[in-house]
């Protein structure tokens, strides 16, 4: 699959691979501006290294950031990453040793696998549905690690528009989730990357403002609400936690980019932070709704997807008689790129799956890459209806109007939240054919 | 010489046009092949240029003016005669296969064709494309394809030189998904019996003479799940064994089927030919012919080579010379 990935970076293929934010809506004038600000006033400071927990000025930034999502820290008890990603190394750096378990969504942020692997953590994957984990199971999966003498080192959850499935934790699971981390004093690790980019309902609770800060590990990014490209994220975690992080954070790199940190902090303190980001939720509001015309349009019914409140991914279930890896390949030839569901799993599910983005292309990108990929999904549809003799369910074609359905002339849409739990169902585990 | 419609040995320092990368599916192996021939070539003192393969290759060659092409690409484009063509169109001497000779090994169902023609054992099997099934009821075969190859069955895209997109078929349930896969990757596929065995393959290097078999090279998967097919070539759930251990009268059988393979398709300058040796026969039946196989520092051919005391930039220097 890492072959396959590597070609959707082609410039000629549309790309719902990737998990980017348009950094193309920043304004150029802003950048240089602010790149001048630090010049004149920083330059010194931001060319040299700076302390390993993060500037105080850019620790200020991370405390307004986490004020937007209603969680009131100290900047003491913030530590400034190397990107949120850093966040789930240090967290692995600090607690796993081989062979320890972490439990984990299933499917999980596919970033976070390599990352678990690495530090070869047994990762035990809980089932979602259309309110995030399912903490009764995750209760049972305790349970039954707990049976064996097993004791997770921490569970790991994107609690907002999942990276990759696009549900949100319920407020009522949150509460649960937290009351279990209490009672069986388990830490959590909240990875919390979109938060802000919420375009319908009202926001929930954070884990860590329910925890009170004891069990939860907090985790966010200035990636998705400013720039990747300035690798900052930060961490808010429990003392003994933190302590040890920022030990693991100097071996690792000593510091996070000086240079980022004195340009987030100038941007901070400029006032352009919020206004930027309701303009990134006006956007990207919109790519996902083209993205869930276009899926209604293109994609036969036998195809299912959830319908994500925020965030930038929408995950989409086939038939499973189709492997979305090998569809990737066929995609590729029409010049358009996924996800494979299988990179979201630690243990070869998810083969009927794939993440969509929605973020990082424009709109008639999105109309045009949806277009594709459904026409080839269509296309192996009525080929194993061919096989097998088997009469696919009818296309919602381009002209909306399937064979049975009221001529409205609008495409089918489906409900957003009907049987969402279906559609993050788990392919049964099966010996694969190759 | 592979240039052929005409030329001689290429100079002794050479305007090397490395050409690698492309926009097949095996675009990243074919770039860390590719690195690795050029350092060879820069070490050996000839001038290198680099050529990721693209809509600008005829551009390129136009102004680098390259004296021979060293051909480092894998599966479409590179391997299946599409760049060799442009290459003679062009003028310029290029190393491995000609042009008809890549046409007949990149499609298996051709290769396995010829062989069977001559009397060469491979692998019983059927081949499709898309619109049999679509347009003439190919499905209402399957039961019998199935049952004179008897399960389990190989199901392969007729194109692909890597293992993307080999399934396994165990029962006849799985055969529907297992064609819908390989048709992702190729419009024409192939149902095979199953040899299961040892995994063998002949590194073949055309010097002066007739072309010479290296030392075999055998593919041992860590587990025993011999469905999973892609394992075998994942580093860390496959040993590859050389020279593989094998009875002297094996190792020469499979060795002279190699080169008969290799000559009845018509190649040159080098290649590998895949082997099964059948556990319960001790027959041996020839998969495929890799046209380009591998030179990354894990391929099987350098491998080969290093324990026939053919160093990396020595095979280069060599398969360079016959271009």
């Amino acid at each position: 699959m890492r072959d396959l990935m590597a070609l959707t970076e082609r410039d000629d293929v549309i790309s719902l691979a990737g998990g980017l934010p348009d950094t193309s809506t920043f304004p150029p004038d802003s950048y240089a501006s602010l790149m001048r600000t630090v010049a004149v006033n920083s330059c010194a400071r931001a060319l040299q290294y700076g302390p390993t927990e993060g500037l105080v000025r850019l620790k200020r930034c991370v405390v307004d950031v986490m004020g937007a999502e209603g969680m009131e820290v100290d900047p003491d008890e913030v530590l400034v990453t190397t990107g949120g990603q850093q966040v789930i190394d240090l967290v692995c750096k600090t607690l796993i040793d081989p062979g320890d378990v972490i439990v984990a969504e299933a499917p999980t942020y596919p970033g976070a696998v390599p990352t678990f692997c690495a530090y070869q953590a047994d990762v035990v994957q809980v089932t979602m549905d259309r309110d995030g984990m399912r903490v009764d199971e995750l209760e049972h999966t305790l349970d039954e690690l707990e049976r064996t003498g097993r004791r997770p080192k921490f569970i790991y959850t994107v609690p907002n528009f999942h990276n990759p499935a696009g549900v949100t934790l319920s407020l009522e699971r949150r509460r649960e989730l937290v009351r279990i981390a209490h009672e069986r004093e388990l830490l959590v690790l909240e990875d919390n990357p979109y938060g802000l980019l919420r375009y319908e309902s009202d926001p929930l609770p954070t884990l860590l403002s329910l925890d009170g800060g004891n069990f939860v590990i907090y985790a966010s990014t200035f990636s998705k609400i400013l720039s990747p490209g300035v690798r900052l994220g930060w961490t808010v975690a429990p003392r003994p936690v933190l302590e040890k992080m920022n030990i693991g954070k100097q071996a690792s790199d000593l510091c996070s980019s000086s240079l980022s940190q004195y340009f987030v902090a100038a941007y901070f303190e400029a006032g352009l932070w919020y206004e930027y980001v309701q303009s990134l939720i006006e956007i990207y509001r919109r790519r996902r709704d083209v993205m869930l015309d276009a899926l209604a349009e293109h994609y036969p019914r036998e195809a299912e997807w959830t319908h994500p409140q925020g965030g930038l991914f929408i995950w989409a279930t086939l038939p499973d008689y189709i492997d979305t890896t090998d569809l990737l390949a066929r995609a590729l030839e029409e010049r358009v790129a996924f996800v494979p569901g299988r990179a979201a799993f630690v243990d070869g599910r998810g083969g009927s799956s794939m993440r969509l983005n929605f973020s990082g292309v424009g709109e008639n990108d999105i109309r045009e890459g949806i277009r594709r990929i459904g026409e080839v999904v269509r296309e192996q549809v009525a080929l194993y209806g061919t096989l097998t003799g088997a009469r696919p369910a009818t296309v919602a074609t381009r002209a909306g109007i399937p064979a049975g359905e009221p001529a409205t002339g609008e495409p089918r849409r489906p409900e957003p939240d009907s049987e969402l739990a279906k559609i993050l169902r788990l392919p049964a585990t099966r010996k694969r054919a190759g | 010489m592979r240039h052929e419609t005409g030329g001689g040995r290429s100079p002794a320092v050479s305007r090397v046009a490395v050409l690698k990368g492309g926009r097949s599916l095996e675009r990243q192996v074919s770039l860390r092949s590719g690195a690795r021939v050029e350092e060879a070539l820069w070490r050996l003192g000839h001038e290198v240029i680099s050529i990721d393969v693209g809509s600008d290759l005829v551009d390129r060659l136009l102004a680098e003016r390259p004296t021979v092409a060293f051909i480092a690409l894998h599966g479409r484009d590179g391997e299946d005669g599409t760049v060799q063509e442009l290459l003679e169109v062009m003028g310029i001497p290029y190393t491995g296969s000609g042009v008809s000779a890549c046409i007949r090994a990149a499609d298996k169902v051709l290769a396995k064709h010829a062989m069977r023609d001559r009397g060469i054992p491979t692998p019983d099997f059927y081949a499709f494309n898309e619109t049999a099934f679509r347009e003439l009821g190919a499905a209402a075969a399957l039961p019998a394809i199935e049952e004179r190859l008897r399960f389990p069955i190989v199901v392969k895209p007729a194109s692909q030189g890597s293992a993307l997109g080999i399934k396994f078929a165990a029962t006849p349930a799985d055969v529907p998904t297992a064609l819908v896969a390989a048709f992702s990757y190729d419009r024409k596929v192939l149902l095979e019996r199953h040899v299961s065995g040892r995994d063998l393959a002949v590194s073949i290097l055309d010097e002066d003479g007739p072309p010479r078999a290296l030392p075999i090279v055998e593919a041992v998967p860590h587990d025993e799940d011999f469905y999973d097919f892609e394992s075998r070539y994942v580093i860390g759930r496959t040993t590859f064994v050389c020279p593989a251990a094998l009875p002297e009268t094996i190792a020469e059988r499979a060795s002279s089927l190699a080169v008969a393979v290799y000559e009845l398709i018509g190649c040159s300058g080098f290649g590998r030919v895949d082997i099964m040796l059948e556990a319960e026969t001790d027959e041996l039946y020839v998969l495929e012919l890799n046209a380009i196989p591998g030179l990354t520092e894990t391929s099987l051919l350098p491998q080969a080579a290093d324990a026939a005391g053919i160093g990396f930039d020595e095979l280069v220097r060599r398969i360079l010379e016959r271009a």
